[in-house]
């Protein structure tokens, strides 16, 4: 990555949006250069949406500063938001219209015209691979269709920033794989990514840098390979002794690997090498019901730094 | 997919051309845009809905002004001039289609658009700011007004109920009208947030319509009440096109016209606050 400038596309100081009493982002930092691949993570209600929004410029932020390419969102929306293509948490695709005339109005809402746009809306349905479904209305679209078309259409401006709001929520693993491969063919372009999403898998795959966020603030920011090494080990082994043992068995193991973690159902140990806390588990004479070993993942250190309480 | 733009006008060149300048950060000059949208949509709408503005008027006419209007017969104007009944509630029959034209499209049209469609949304994600929208649906509800009217005068021109010339000026008058109640209807609607809340606009136009004058003089009424009607925009706009159709050309219209240019005004303004509050929240 050292061959792309370090040109800041986003900066957000102290960055704060209340409703009434309610704080939805209490402060918040965070840069995002060109080209990079930036993502925020966070359970529901961590602030990640109305962040995106205010970067979206169509939520005006409550305190502390914020520049998109520069410029001021509260003065300068309609052409900041000239730069960015959004893909919302949810598709508001016009269901009135069918899908090249969706790409067609939204490329003339940027002010587009004529024969470039016909173009770009020809090349953006080859790229969502919705050529036969041009004359469909979006109505009858599946749930991915609907998510490519989406994407399609964010793309008809050529944003320089590019922002998907939990864009594979919903989706079957051929459809993920699909728009992945899209996201990626756009980053290989230069376009800057900002990603939210729930699923640590796609942070992992689609994100040079994230941050996690919870209850507005941000706990934790690196790539995930950085995090994954700051706040879980390199292996976790997954042991079970029966719902009813567990407990019992977690006081017995205590100085095995880095850190232990008790669930109702299994019992976690961090670890740099999880074949050997498990021979040291067998060696004192206890023996799991099942055991496993698997590197640590990004989810390790999401559920370490959000908590493991449901959020509703 | 090429990132660099050969062409000239890109969507950031299109909008760096706007920078600076005055209501800048409300609009990107574009309300056509929005306004294309809308036909591109009615395309492939259901005609019969499109057509049923049109024909609503045309039945009143045929059942009040014929129906009912030859057990009435003439009516005498106040400079004593006699006309036929059905050409007394013509202009009316076309001012109310004018406001329920605009208020169906800025109500019911608006709401389904910011709840269900999220169309509004989808719109403000571009470089087009809340005064695009706005200006470009109230001007979709003008363009409908205008078509209804003509479609109106078309009908009942050759019926003989359009006894003077000046009644050219009702298709104009008609759109002005149009332009009236759709400029307030938006906002309005910006404040409702259900289906159940919609039916009270109903509550207020249907007695507006029966009672503006529509169908009788307001000599019947009370001073009181004759006062209180004359000061709803409807019966303004019936007095306004009623004056055109039936070539009774005095100061009277030019306080009717005043009187939805002030409504334009107040209701741009309002429409306008309630759109930014409500998408840059």
């Amino acid at each position: 990555m050292s061959e792309i400038k370090e040109e800041i596309m986003i900066r957000a100081k102290g960055l704060r949006k209340t409703y009434g009493d309610f704080v939805a982002v209490d402060g918040i930092d965070f840069e995002v250069k060109k080209g990079e691949s930036f993502g925020l993570l966070g359970p529901n209600g961590a602030g990640k949406s109305t962040t995106m929004r205010m970067i979206a410029s169509t939520s005006l932020r409550s305190g502390g500063e914020l520049e998109i390419l520069g410029k001021d969102p509260n003065h300068f929306g309609p052409e900041i938001r000239a730069h960015l293509g959004v893909v919302p948490q949810q598709d508001n695709l016009d269901r009135e219209l069918k899908v090249w005339e969706n790409l067609m109005t939204y490329g003339r809402f940027f002010g587009l015209k004529g024969k470039w746009l016909k173009a770009k809306v020809d090349e953006l349905l080859e790229f969502a691979q919705l050529e036969e479904k041009r004359n469909t209305k979006t109505d009858e679209l599946s749930g991915g269709m609907k998510r490519r078309l989406t994407i399609a259409r964010g793309l008809v401006n050529e944003p320089e920033i590019f922002m998907l709001d939990e864009p594979t929520t919903g989706l079957d693993p051929q459809a993920r794989h699909i728009l992945w491969d899209r996201l990626f063919r756009l980053k290989e372009l230069g376009v800057t990514l900002v990603i939210t999403t729930h699923y640590m898998d796609e942070a992992e795959q689609l994100c040079d840098r994230l941050v996690v966020m919870d209850k507005g603030k941000i706990m934790a920011e690196g790539s995930p390979a950085a995090l994954i090494k700051q706040y879980s080990s390199k292996e976790v082994l997954e042991v079970r002794f029966g719902s009813e043992n567990n407990k019992s068995a977690s006081e017995k193991l205590k100085g095995v690997g880095d850190r232990l973690e008790v669930l109702p159902d299994r019992i976690l140990v961090y670890s740099e090498d999880g074949e050997k806390a498990l021979e040291q588990i067998t060696k004192m004479g206890l023996h799991p019901i099942t055991s496993l070993v698997r590197r640590s993942s990004l989810e390790d250190v999401f559920l370490r730094l959000t908590g493991r309480t449901l959020v509703d | 997919m090429s990132l660099i733009n050969t062409g000239i006008d890109t969507a950031i060149s299109i909008a760096e051309r706007r920078s600076g300048k005055l209501g800048s950060a409300l609009s990107a000059g574009r309300p056509q845009a929005v306004f294309l949208r809308n036909v591109y949509a009615l395309k492939s709408s259901n005609w019969l809905v499109v057509l049923s503005g049109f024909v609503e008027p045309v039945f009143y006419l045929l059942a009040f002004g014929y129906g009912l209007g030859t057990l009435i017969g003439n009516i005498a104007l106040p400079d004593g001039t006699l006309v036929p009944y059905a050409a007394y509630i013509a202009p009316a029959l076309l001012a109310t289609s004018a406001m329920n034209g605009a208020i169906y499209d800025s109500t019911w049209n608006v709401f389904f658009k910011m709840h269900f469609g999220k169309i509004y949304q989808a719109m403000l994600s571009t470089s087009l700011g809340p005064l695009d929208v706005a200006m470009g649906e109230i001007g979709w509800a003008l363009a409908r007004g205008f078509v209804y009217a003509l479609g109106f005068m078309a009908v009942v021109t050759p019926m003989g109920l359009i006894p003077s010339w000046w009644g050219l000026l009702a298709i104009p008058a008609a759109v002005l009208i149009a332009f009236g109640f759709a400029s307030i209807g938006m906002g309005v609607t910006s404040y409702l947030k259900n289906f159940h809340q919609m039916d009270w606009v109903n509550f207020v136009m249907l007695p507006m319509f029966l009672f503006s004058g529509t169908f009788y003089s307001l000599s019947v009424y009370p001073d009181w009440l004759r006062i209180c009607i004359e000061s709803l925009p409807l019966y303004q706009a019936i007095a306004m096109i009623r004056g055109f159709t039936l070539g009774v050309i005095d100061g009277a219209l030019v306080g009717h016209i005043l009187y939805f240019v002030v409504m334009i005004v107040l209701g741009l303004t309002f429409t306008t606050r309630r759109l930014r509050s409500l998408f840059l929240k």
